[in-house]
């Protein structure tokens, strides 16, 4: 399956892939009225981590795993791997046990404190290819065919 | 090749699907005793405290046993294992073959000899979606109910009757509840939330006496000699592995049944996976059961591969549990209450009063033990950390700060996990999906 890699020596630490995400799964996918207008502003899927003020940085990401540690522990049932082998969570399924956040090795889930929801990378599925890497401007996120490890 | 599986919980589920991706054409059967489709048994004190419906209990599809083509039988208990026949015995005396055969059959609520406890009404057992239904229905009726047993399940059933402004007093043995799960600190902030939310948390003491006339309970004497005023009982002491039924067939079973990395019993033909196992310890290699929801699964698509004629090594059972009580977050995993603390080495960090607490604990400059209450964000990373045995020397500063990620970890680590360098390029080739 086609996954997002993430070139370190490339990223120059602007979060406009986090911007990306986020407008990406707003309401109005417009960046505007999603940081200011929207009654809930979405969380970014990918995380940017940064050391020394920037100096160092990557944009982190879920590797939609073969064996998914996430699917694996969920409780109820609401983490799924898809026929094209996207890792989703059904967010009406989720009950907020956190327990795919303490299994997932990359860091990739998030919790929505407010929804009592887990929220992770669909890939994007309305688009060719997922907004963080179109909107990376020093093209440090590549997608492509590839494994996981 | 005919597989059959016995309990239709998160082990077989696992089992199945790794089954079915090696071999789309053998026959699956699955029996189990209770009358539902595969369901989140952790979800049964959401479903007591109305914080779901029933509809959200499934765990999986109800199409799940369609598309894998599984002959279903519910509500059928297995009494035998024929293993030289190689068959198993149902309770209604039919018999079904098998060429290999899984035992999925979880555990089973243990019930102390307390006086008093046989001839009352109100006493319940809190592990079986059943269990929570009937508690549910004659919730209008209770008032006051104590719940036997600190773990993980008994709190889980006060939560549940909490949210339904039931008054419930928690009795436990050890000095803290969660003992086995948690340490000291962590326990400390569950029991302090659970208290300022109007559960009582009674340590150190048990029940000796259900106390009452004919069916009805009037309240429980402890050991101290204090009376408890109540008129219903769960009784949480814990969970042993149902294998009872295997008497005589054979199977090597010391705790729980004895398997090897592939989930093989002493039997040939003969595998078991998920709470009933007794499988390798991830650190000391010693069997030991592991109750919990992510390991059965594992080990249920470990069997599920070695029934098939696939081959996958159990990496050994990884102890972790994240457990939220009244909002406040906790992730467990490793060995995080060493007996032997002089030979670890242990970083802690602790604001009671917030309801934040960090412990990390090495051994030999590894991860192999952490503790999270509060901020549990990208705990994973440290399950990741603990899995890959990673040398921790260069990292050990960064370890208790609370946004610590893989910017903390060495370039090499981190072009590994998310680096396109070296990946192989599946051009051409659709890669199997594991999802049904
Ligand atoms: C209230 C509660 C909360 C929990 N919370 C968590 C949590 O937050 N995180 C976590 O990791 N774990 C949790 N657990 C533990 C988790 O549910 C178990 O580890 C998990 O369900 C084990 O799965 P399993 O497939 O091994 O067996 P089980 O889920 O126990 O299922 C076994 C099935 O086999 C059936 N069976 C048994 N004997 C026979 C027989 N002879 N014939 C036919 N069928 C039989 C049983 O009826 C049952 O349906 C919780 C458990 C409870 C009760
Ligand atoms: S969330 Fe984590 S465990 Fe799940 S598929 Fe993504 S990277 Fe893998
Ligand atoms: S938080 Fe939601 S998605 Fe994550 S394990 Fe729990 S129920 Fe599953």
């Amino acid at each position: 399956m086609k996954r997002i890699y993430s070139i370190e020596d490339a990223c120059i630490g602007c979060h406009l892939c986090e911007v990306a995400c986020i407008t990406e799964h707003s309401l109005s996918k417009d960046p505007v009225k999603a940081f200011l207008h929207e009654p809930e502003r979405p969380i970014s899927r990918c995380t940017v981590e940064e050391w020394d003020g920037g100096v160092v940085s990557i944009s982190t990401n879920c590797r939609h795993c073969d064996q998914p540690d996430c699917l694996r522990a969920c409780i109820s049932g609401a983490v799924q791997k898809n026929a094209q082998g996207v890792v989703m969570i059904d967010t009406e399924q989720c009950v907020g046990c956190w327990s795919c956040v303490m299994a997932c090795p990359y860091g990739a889930i998030q919790r929505n404190l407010a929804r009592k929801k887990a929220n992770k990378c669909d890939l994007c599925p309305d688009r060719q290819s997922p907004a963080c890497v179109d909107a990376c401007p020093n093209r440090a996120l590549v997608y492509r065919e590839g494994s996981q490890k | 090749m005919n597989y059959l599986i016995v309990g239709n919980s998160v082990a077989a589920v696992g089992a199945i699907r790794a089954i079915r991706e090696l071999d789309q054409q053998g026959n699956i059967t699955v029996v189990s005793r209770e009358k539902h489709n595969v369901y989140g048994r952790p979800l049964i004190s959401y479903l007591l405290g109305g914080l779901i419906t029933e509809k959200r209990m499934s765990y999986l599809p109800d199409n799940f046993y369609e598309q894998n083509r599984i002959n279903l039988l519910l509500d059928s208990e297995v009494v035998a294992v024929d293993s030289k026949g190689k068959s198993v015995k149902l309770a209604g005396g039919d018999t079904i073959p098998y060429d290999k055969l899984l035992l999925a059959t979880g555990g089973d609520p243990f019930i102390p000899p307390i006086e008093g406890l046989t001839d009352k009404d109100r006493i319940f057992t809190f592990t079986t979606w059943d269990d929570a239904a009937k508690l549910k229905g004659i919730s209008a009726d209770i008032n006051r109910a104590v719940v036997i047993g600190g773990g993980l399940i008994g709190l889980k059933a006060a939560e549940g009757l909490n949210l339904l402004n039931k008054s419930v007093t928690v009795i436990e043995l050890a000095d803290r509840v969660l003992s086995s799960a948690f340490d000291r600190p962590a326990g400390k902030i569950v029991a302090r939330k659970m208290k300022a939310n109007g559960i009582d948390v009674i340590t150190e003491d048990t029940v000796v006496r259900i106390e009452g006339e004919g069916g009805e309970i009037s309240g429980v004497t402890l050991k101290s000699g204090d009376f408890i005023l109540c008129d219903t009982v769960i009784v949480a002491i814990g969970v042993r592995p149902a294998a009872a039924f295997l008497k005589g067939s054979g199977i090597e079973v010391n705790r729980g049944i004895v398997v090897d990395n592939s989930m093989a019993t002493s039997v040939k033909d003969i595998y078991a996976a998920g709470d009933v196992a007794e499988a390798a310890d991830f650190f000391s290699g010693q069997k030991n059961p592991m109750p919990i929801w992510p390991d059965a699964y594992i080990q249920g698509d470990v069997a599920g591969t070695a029934m098939a004629g696939g081959a996958k090594d159990y990496e050994g059972g990884l102890a972790m549990n994240s457990i939220e009580f009244f909002k406040v977050s906790t992730i467990s995993m490793g060995v995080t209450n060493p007996l032997n603390p002089a030979e670890y080495e242990i970083h802690t960090y602790q604001d009671i009063q917030n309801y934040q607490y960090r412990k990390i604990v090495l051994q030999d400059n590894r991860l192999v033990g952490a503790v999270l209450v509060g901020n549990v964000d990208r705990a994973g990373i440290f399950a990741g950390l603990i899995r890959e045995k990673v040398d921790m020397t260069p990292f050990k500063d960064s370890l208790l700060s609370p946004d610590f990620g893989f910017i903390n970890l060495s370039k090499e680590i981190r072009s590994r996990l998310f680096g396109p360098q070296g990946k192989a390029l599946l051009s051409g080739r659709a890669e199997q999906a594991v999802g049904h």
